[in-house]
């Protein structure tokens, strides 16, 4: 049985993406990963966008309260 | 690109630089025997003395690749452990000693722990000198320096392994898979920064540059040998490994950006700090919240264990920018 791919939220940070996902762009172009593990940009400001490159810390992004959910180590 | 053909080649024992480094290098020259009446460091300084921190990275260098002619038993001739030991408890010491220089987080989980200690760390940064206006010489003596621990990168975090509970050993295994190239060897982290010194022109063999190191970069170094050689400091290499990939991302794209500014626009020579910008980033919030926080969850006397260790990074870190910041503005190199 596969496994299915988990995407989790962690508290002020990424999105954890594990599993065999297919990343493309708009036009439906494919974005290479080579990682079995990526994190995806939550705050909107990385520069390698849609990937994370921990900007979200020195922008002090924080988890919007009404939305925001415990990451799986907060659970 | 051209992966390392010579790995199986030890580096030289390095020159003696007091007292204790004379005996000891002295003696591995030998076959293994017991070692008498060894000096204490000449330094007097145990958190960054060249003596003391020379010794123990010879010590501890004995469990990664050794040294050329040096006999592979050396490792646990029992007086052998017996100095390492010895200096080790010198390091500890000195490291509890300075501790309270460092700030402090008690205040909630693990992780909110680890994060409180870097928004709180008032260090100064090489990496932003580095990006807005170093030069090329301090470029190259930067990557010196790092050479130490780079070009093993990971190695001293592998042994905490067996010693983690269910969720932080799960984490650990998923950012060291990574470090060391996810099963591509051209992607190991260890094999990219070789590529990078070579790029910049300098010697890309593990070792070559010891003899410049001085003790509070070896230092840097002992730290992870230290706390990933016992099991007691479990936490310890948790807590390092945490911070270092907390605050590795932005180092590393300030790396970057001066490796460009500095005219080094090859993948080569940029690859090891973009791939860092990317990784770091995944490795970030799985270490602090899965293996350092998972770690404290199951283990909860382990969690200033863990602040213990990522205070102990910020102390030695710190002293490591101080140094080369030092040097450069007054004009000097800061290798020996």
């Amino acid at each position: 049985m596969t496994r299915a791919t988990e995407i989790a939220c962690y508290p002020n940070g990424p999105l954890i993406v594990r599993g065999p996902v297919r990343l493309v762009d708009a036009t439906g172009a494919r974005i290479p990963t080579r990682r079995a593990t990526i994190a995806l940009c939550r705050c909107g400001r990385s520069r390698i966008s849609p990937f994370c490159d921990g900007t979200h810390r020195t922008t002090g992004f924080v988890d919007p309260p009404a939305r925001g959910r415990p990451g799986p180590a907060d659970r | 690109m051209t992966l390392s053909a010579a790995h199986g080649a030890p580096p030289r024992l390095p020159a003696p630089v007091g007292a204790v480094t004379e005996a000891l290098i002295d003696a591995l020259r030998q076959p293994p025997h017991a070692l008498f009446d060894l000096p204490v460091p000449s330094d007097g300084d145990d958190l960054a003395g060249d003596d003391m921190h020379l010794a123990l990275y010879v010590c501890c260098e004995l469990a990664y690749r050794g040294f050329a002619g040096v006999d592979g038993e050396w490792e646990w001739e029992p007086s052998l452990v017996e100095l390492r030991l010895g200096l080790e408890r010198r390091f500890e010491t000195a490291l509890r000693a300075a501790l309270p220089t460092v700030p402090d987080a008690t205040e909630g989980r693990v992780p909110e722990r680890l994060e409180a200690l870097i928004a709180a760390d008032d260090s100064p940064s090489v990496a932003r000198h580095l990006a807005q206006r170093g030069t090329e010489d301090e470029l190259r003596e930067l990557l010196i320096h790092r050479s130490a621990d780079r070009l093993k990168e990971a190695d001293p975090h592998v042994r905490v392994i067996p010693r983690l509970p269910t969720r932080a050993k799960a984490a650990m295994v998923e950012v060291l898979a990574d470090e060391y190239g996810g099963g591509r060897p051209e992607y190991l982290h260890a094999e990219l920064y070789r590529q990078a010194l070579e790029a910049l022109g300098l010697d890309g063999a593990y070792g070559a540059y010891v003899d410049r190191l001085p003790g509070v970069t070896l230092a840097t170094v002992n730290l992870m040998s230290m706390f990933g050689a016992h099991a007691r400091w479990r936490g310890a290499i948790a807590g390092h490994l945490a911070v270092t990939e907390m605050t590795s991302s932005e180092a590393n794209r300030r790396y970057g950006r001066a490796v460009r500014r500095l005219g080094y626009t090859s993948r080569e020579a940029t690859h090891y700090f973009d791939e860092h910008v990317e990784a770091d980033a995944i490795h970030d919030v799985i270490a602090a919240h899965d293996l350092a926080g998972g770690l404290a969850d199951a283990e909860p006397d382990q969690g200033d264990t863990v602040v213990f260790g990522a205070r102990a990074l910020f102390l030695v870190e710190r002293a490591f920018a101080e140094h080369l910041l030092g040097a450069w503005s007054a004009g000097r190199s800061s290798l020996r």
